[in-house]
């Protein structure tokens, strides 16, 4: 029996980073706000205080801080003509759970994209005429300038260390030249680099790019934000990626929101229950809320005015296509928006090792790093080229973690007393230059319903089918050259490519960059969600996250997942409650 | 509130101004209002409310050397709590500590402070809680030894250690240090955990502010004039760690972020600097130097130090002023008493959340972590390093602390 339980405002799907920042401007206007999250309650000294933080072996390789894969998981396969099969582990990318989500274990890597990311096909065709053959890549719909203050209260909140490359329009020496305007400095200044920065920048500079310091959510010294909360200075242990902070150092929902969110008499938060499915009224065009289920089993109707899905890009995806929203994708016959365009990250790089320099990367931080833009997006002429699109080329120290990181030159045998030794000779002598690729929609990768394996609710999976696309290959051949030039000019030993190359690998650890699924658009016939994130089905659902990009730029997503929730927040709060409905007419 | 505090700023410069406002009807908002500010001076929530149960329906255990004293209900509901007083029953009680059946009530209630409060203040006070929402809860049963658990036993202690007295001006001194002094001696009752007690738990005067034990916590010396634990605090430090529960020197945790949660946060700037005066005017008593630790321990405390302290407290001790106390010229790290220091190793602390600081930063516990003998150690390195003199500790302090802490959990916590 499904008991009811008494209506909210607002019910947030999901209590990651989007649901946080929702909540936070919801309740502002003194509505109800309740976010129902499936894992539990997590704070900085109860759950990852300094004395455990760094434990790897707990919370990376025993899995203990992402999402339950015995629960609920879904299934892969490169291509249609092969069965999918359920990811019993992960590997190529790490779903959070519990409160801040994967806010919790992210790297901290905070990045705007480029405007002519926002207009990737307009962009793209008017330059260079048809896309290639397959590509499904499209327009976001909402434009670098509209984003613009919504990037700027992010990094506001997060105290992000950097230094402005385009302040206004005008370029600033040291700063990313390649940016879109922004209206402001970065709020706290880059953090201090190692020596493996020191040789990139050198590098960079003798082949004419333009090097400079990498975006962080690592604190590079004191901050408060304007809702008073305190960010501690990062002490360069190196543990970010896939590890809470213990430092208050590393923004995160428990750093930057939630000391003032949960003391807010009009904000309620549920752990440790998971959504079935978003309810629909018998026209099927309203959300009348959300069923939910304890841990005991039990199920709930929790009504709402208001649905806003704030879980991870595969979960809301998932959710709209077991809700019965919209169509769910076909490629074979290219219907339905429901799953198009999943779209990843394409990562490629080179390890530099040097024969008499100590890099001790064990002083390192998740966004302490060097990069250069010069290969992004379309900041390079592409004309001649057989793809669009590029990434970032950067040189992060962030991390030295012993289980997960022995860097050995090439040749050396993958385990016993030669591997040993090659570890140790090269364990603090070495550095990494990688380069960070966007991935562009195509047609063939998408997600959808498992036909086959369910979850522990007896839900189906979903199934997520991708490869690498030929625009993706001829991208990251063409960037991992560019990572050679600047790796070979870094003064070290000997380096080793590691190109990218076969089908994609579910296992190997790549980048937690799942994006598409529910994309946005400019009509209801080209995407899932308006300009505003809000549903084109369900005018009183929004849906937050990664899985509203058409594309995947060459830049890390939070930055700009944060930038949309703050932008579809001001509609809502604006636009959507003064007069509620469709706020883009079709 | 914000209403609120307009009210309670006009009243305060009433009452600075030595006016006493005309009475008028029993639920007149001025009156109320001035009852509510006077309900913050006096932080009667943070002992009349049991840990996340209703505010001022008591039962919280207050632990005492002679035993665990529980505070009463004081909402208005007639059957568990002051609903059937009057107002002459409430004045007696918080004046003299004699409840309506003419029992006396444990001094753990400080009416030897609340004595200095005028009538008017008093009747302001009971006017304020007969507004709050009745709660019905039972009181339970202290857990005191005879003869301390027989109330008439209480007699001898009054003659003894009571003198009730209204607050004094003294003339000499200016309005605000009067102020101040009415809310340190008066309603603040400071003294209650900052000065030392004697064998029946009545402060030692000789040692008033000097700092105190309580509930295995050492109170700091708050005295702020020459060799007083708060001499290197400016006035403008002192209002800062009061209203925002961060300074430059320290943060509050533990029972003085209770003062400040509930009182003093609340509080019109000008009382919070009438008391930053008040205290700086307070002379302290030098201390003998403590002698020199030894250098192995001194050599393992700082390694310790340096692989679970330094992150946060910094390698120099210098911490991060208002994120990470600085344990370099603290006055906890300093104090002759290491109880405080050892619990917050072993224990962990965490940062009172105050309205301008709502981030509880926290340090984590290390009892599950480190052996006496290395809580000892570090406690020793931190006490006795960059220019602190705060003397060596010994595993055996460690050890009993422990004990203590494992025979204090009671249903508190």
């Amino acid at each position: 029996m499904v008991r009811k339980l008494p209506p909210v405002d607002v019910v947030l799907v999901g209590f990651g980073w989007t649901g946080a920042i929702l909540a936070q401007e919801l309740t502002e206007d003194g509505l109800d706000v309740l976010a129902i999250e499936r894992g539990g309650w997590r704070d900085t000294p109860s759950h990852f205080p300094t004395t455990v933080a760094q434990d790897e072996l707990r919370w990376y390789w025993r899995k203990e801080m992402f999402q339950s894969a015995a629960r609920d998981t879904l299934t892969f396969r490169n291509n249609g003509s092969q069965t999918a099969l359920p990811m019993r582990r992960w590997g190529s990318f790490l779903p959070g759970e519990g409160v801040g989500g994967g806010g919790v274990h992210w790297n901290g890597q905070t990045w705007r994209f480029l405007p002519s990311d926002f207009l990737a096909a307009s962009h793209n065709i008017g330059r260079y005429g048809p896309m290639p053959e397959g590509l499904t890549v499209q327009d976001y719909g909402v434009t670098y300038g509209e984003l613009e203050p919504h990037y700027d209260r992010f990094e506001k909140l997060c105290g992000i260390g950097g230094k402005a490359g385009n302040l206004n329009g005008e370029i600033h020496e040291g700063g990313n030249p390649f940016e879109g305007p922004r209206s402001a400095e970065y709020p706290s200044p880059p953090m201090h680099m190692t020596f493996a920065q020191h040789r990139f920048e050198a590098a960079a500079k003798e082949l004419g790019l333009k090097p400079f310091p990498g975006p962080s959510a690592n604190m590079s010294q004191p901050y408060v934000n304007p809702l008073g909360c305190q960010l501690a200075p990062c002490t360069y242990c190196g543990f970010c990626e896939k590890y809470g902070c213990g430092n208050y150092s590393k923004a995160s929902p428990q750093t930057t929101i939630l000391p003032v969110l949960m003391s807010k008499p009009n904000f309620s938060l549920k752990v440790h229950n998971e959504v079935l499915r978003i309810k629909l009224d018998s026209t099927g065009s309203r959300a009348t809320g959300v069923i939910h289920v304890d841990q005991n089993g039990e199920e709930y109707e929790q009504p709402a005015d208001l649905v806003i899905l704030c879980a991870y890009q595969l979960s809301n995806t998932r959710l709209m296509m077991l809700s019965g929203i919209g169509e769910i994708y076909n490629p074979a016959t290219g219907e339905g928006l429901v799953g198009k365009n999943y779209c990843y990250q394409v990562m490629s790089g080179a390890d530099v090792f040097f024969d008499d320099k100590y890099t001790n990367e064990f002083v390192g931080a998740g966004a302490l790093g060097m990069c250069v833009d010069d290969y992004n997006g379309d900041n390079f002429d592409h004309s001649g080229l057989d793809f669009i699109g590029g990434g970032y080329i950067s040189c992060w120290t962030t991390h030295n973690r012993p289980i997960e990181r022995q860097r050995t030159p090439e040749g050396t045998p993958t385990w016993g007393s030669a591997w040993k030794k090659a570890v140790a000779e090269n364990y603090l002598k070495s550095t990494n230059v990688g380069a960070h690729g966007a991935s562009m929609a195509h047609a063939g990768n998408h997600l959808d319903l498992d036909p086959t394996y369910t979850d522990v609710y007896g839900r189906p999976l979903m199934r997520m089918t991708f490869d690498f696309t030929p625009n993706d290959r001829a991208m990251s051949a063409f960037l991992t050259e560019r990572v050679r030039e600047i790796a070979e000019r870094m003064g070290g030993r000997e380096i080793k490519l590691s190109p990218r190359e076969g089908p994609y690998d579910s296992m190997p650890y790549q980048t937690t960059h799942n994006t598409g699924g529910t994309i946005m658009g400019t009509n209801p016939s080209n995407s899932v969600v308006n300009r505003y994130l809000q549903s084109w089905d369900v005018s009183n659902l929004f849906v937050m996250g990664a899985g509203v990009f058409p594309q995947n730029a060459g830049y890390n997503p939070t930055g700009t997942v944060a930038a949309l929730a703050y932008w579809a927040a001001d509609a809502i709060r604006a636009q959507y409650f003064k007069s509620p409905g469709a706020l883009v007419q079709a | 509130m914000r209403k609120g505090l307009l009210v309670a700023t006009a009243l305060a410069t009433t009452l600075l101004a030595g006016v006493v406002p005309v009475t008028a009807q029993d639920t007149d908002y001025a009156q109320v209002e001035r009852g509510r500010y006077a309900l913050i001076t006096g932080n009667c929530q943070g002992c009349h409310t049991a840990p996340g149960e209703e505010p001022f329906a008591g039962g919280r255990g207050l632990e005492t050397p002679f035993g665990t004293i529980y505070t009463p209900n004081i909402t208005f509901d007639p059957e568990t709590g002051l609903g059937r007083w009057s107002r002459d029953d409430f004045r007696r009680a918080m004046h003299e500590g004699i409840a309506p059946d003419g029992s006396r009530l444990y001094p753990a209630f400080p009416y030897t402070h609340f004595s200095r409060m005028p009538r008017e203040e008093v009747d302001a006070l009971y006017d304020y809680l007969s507004t709050l929402p009745r709660v019905k809860k039972e009181k339970p049963e202290n857990g005191l030894p005879w003869p301390l658990s027989w109330r008439v036993s209480l007699a001898g202690w009054r003659w003894l250690f009571f003198e009730p007295e209204p607050f004094r001006p003294d003339p000499e001194k200016s309005q605000q240090w009067n102020r101040g002094a009415y809310l340190v001696e008066g309603p603040g009752h400071c003294a209650g955990c900052h000065t030392e007690k004697n064998l029946a738990g009545a402060d030692k005067k000789d040692r008033h502010l000097m700092g105190g034990q309580l509930e295995n916590w050492s109170a700091p010396d708050i005295r702020g004039g020459p060799n007083g634990g708060l001499e290197d605090w400016s006035e403008d430090d002192i209002v800062d760690f009061l209203r925002n529960g961060r300074n430059v020197h320290t943060a509050a945790f533990s029972i003085m972020s209770e003062v400040i949660e509930y009182s003093t946060q609340h509080m019109v700037e000008e009382d919070v600097r009438a008391i930053a005066v008040y205290l700086k005017d307070l002379e302290g008593e030098e201390r003998p130097s403590p002698s020199e630790p030894d250098s192995a321990t001194m050599e393992a405390g700082a390694a310790i130090y340096f692989d679970n302290c330094s992150a946060c407290h910094v390698s120099g001790g210098q911490g991060v002023p208002r994120f990470f106390a600085p344990l370099a010229g603290s006055g906890k790290v300093n104090n002759q008493d290491a109880t405080t220091v050892v619990r917050v190793i072993l224990e962990g602390a965490r940062a009172v959340p105050t309205k301008a600081h709502p981030t509880p930063l926290t340090m984590p516990a290390f009892d599950w972590k480190l052996t006496d003998e290395q809580v000892a150690a570090v406690a020793t390195y931190v006490r006795s390093s960059w220019g602190n003199r705060g003397g060596a500790v010994s595993p055996a302090d460690v050890a009993a602390l422990r004990e203590r802490l494992a025979d204090s959990m009671g249903p508190d916590r």
